[in-house]
């Protein structure tokens, strides 16, 4: 993948935009995923009432045989594989607090529109302290 | 069926959910950094990481976590559960500062306290979004034509 972004030479600092570039796909990777395996969630219903009639098993077999989950999982995988590049080339202490903070911002954003959420003004609120928050303990 | 105020069961999930991610990350990074660097020409390394004590710790607490964020995320919104997984961090910053001494920045205080008060908000308000049933629905387009 390396030669998809103007990281420069090995070991020289990639310029902002391609720092900007590298954490944008771990977020939109990310939140994607999430959104996708929440979806997947909620199609297949209440994990413990499933359990309590079908057992284990048909607890499993629910999730296993939901695409939709497979499609969340699958962007999961990217993000954590961008996260190992981005992490290549960049800081951890720059990386690691800025996916983490926005993905919460984002994934609110996402959760209103895609999954119908109701994001009310204490989910907003609280998005937007646990992202600073994170950014604060992370740094 | 929907659930505006969680069980007790539930709320160990939630639980669950915020202790299990961080102390597996913690696990995984003590592990890699107590082998040898791993060259990508041997992967082969890699796999037999996986079977050394703190590594099966991190990805056993790591499968733990994402069972217990699937059965959250059946009966609650994303928006819930998210701020829920931060105050995993709390916890860790906590347990570093009191059980390993080490000191905490006036800025992690700080950021403890944001994601504190962040997810006492999402917890006081409903843990799923209110759908009509379809018989709701049906009800209310009766209602409706008259």
């Amino acid at each position: 993948m390396t030669f998809l972004l103007p990281v420069g030479p090995a070991n020289a600092a990639p310029s902002t935009w391609a720092a900007t570039a590298m954490i944008a796909t771990v977020v939109l990777a990310s939140t994607t995923g999430e959104v996708l395996t929440a979806a997947a969630m909620k199609s297949i219903g209440d994990l413990d009432e499933i359990r309590a009639r079908a057992g284990m098993k048909g607890a499993i077999r629910s999730v296993a045989t939901c695409p939709l989950f497979f499609a969340g999982v699958f962007f999961l995988a990217v993000a954590f594989f961008a996260l190992l590049f981005a992490l290549n080339h960049l800081n951890l202490s720059l990386v690691a607090p800025a996916a983490a903070s926005l993905t919460l911002v984002t994934n609110a954003i996402a959760g209103k529109i895609f999954l119908k959420e109701n994001v009310d003004r204490r989910r907003w609120a609280a998005a937007v302290l646990v992202c600073i928050g994170v950014y604060l303990l992370a740094h | 069926m929907a659930h505006s105020s969680l069980t007790a069961r539930q709320y160990l999930i939630l639980a669950f959910v915020s202790i299990c991610a961080p102390l597996g990350d913690t696990c995984l990074s003590r592990g890699m950094t107590h082998i040898p660097a791993i060259a990508l020409a041997h992967p082969a390394a890699l796999i037999a990481a996986v079977f050394t004590p703190w590594i099966a710790t991190g990805i056993a607490l790591l499968i733990a976590f994402f069972a217990s964020y699937l059965t959250a995320l059946s009966w609650a919104d994303l928006t819930f559960v998210l701020p829920a997984t931060a105050l995993g961090n709390v916890l860790v910053a906590l347990l570093s500062r009191f059980w390993l001494h080490e000191t905490i920045s006036l800025e992690r205080w700080a950021g403890i306290a944001l994601i504190t008060l962040g997810v006492g908000f999402v917890a006081q308000g409903p843990s799923l979004t209110e759908r009509p049933s379809a018989a709701t629905e049906a009800r209310v387009k009766q209602v409706a034509a008259r």
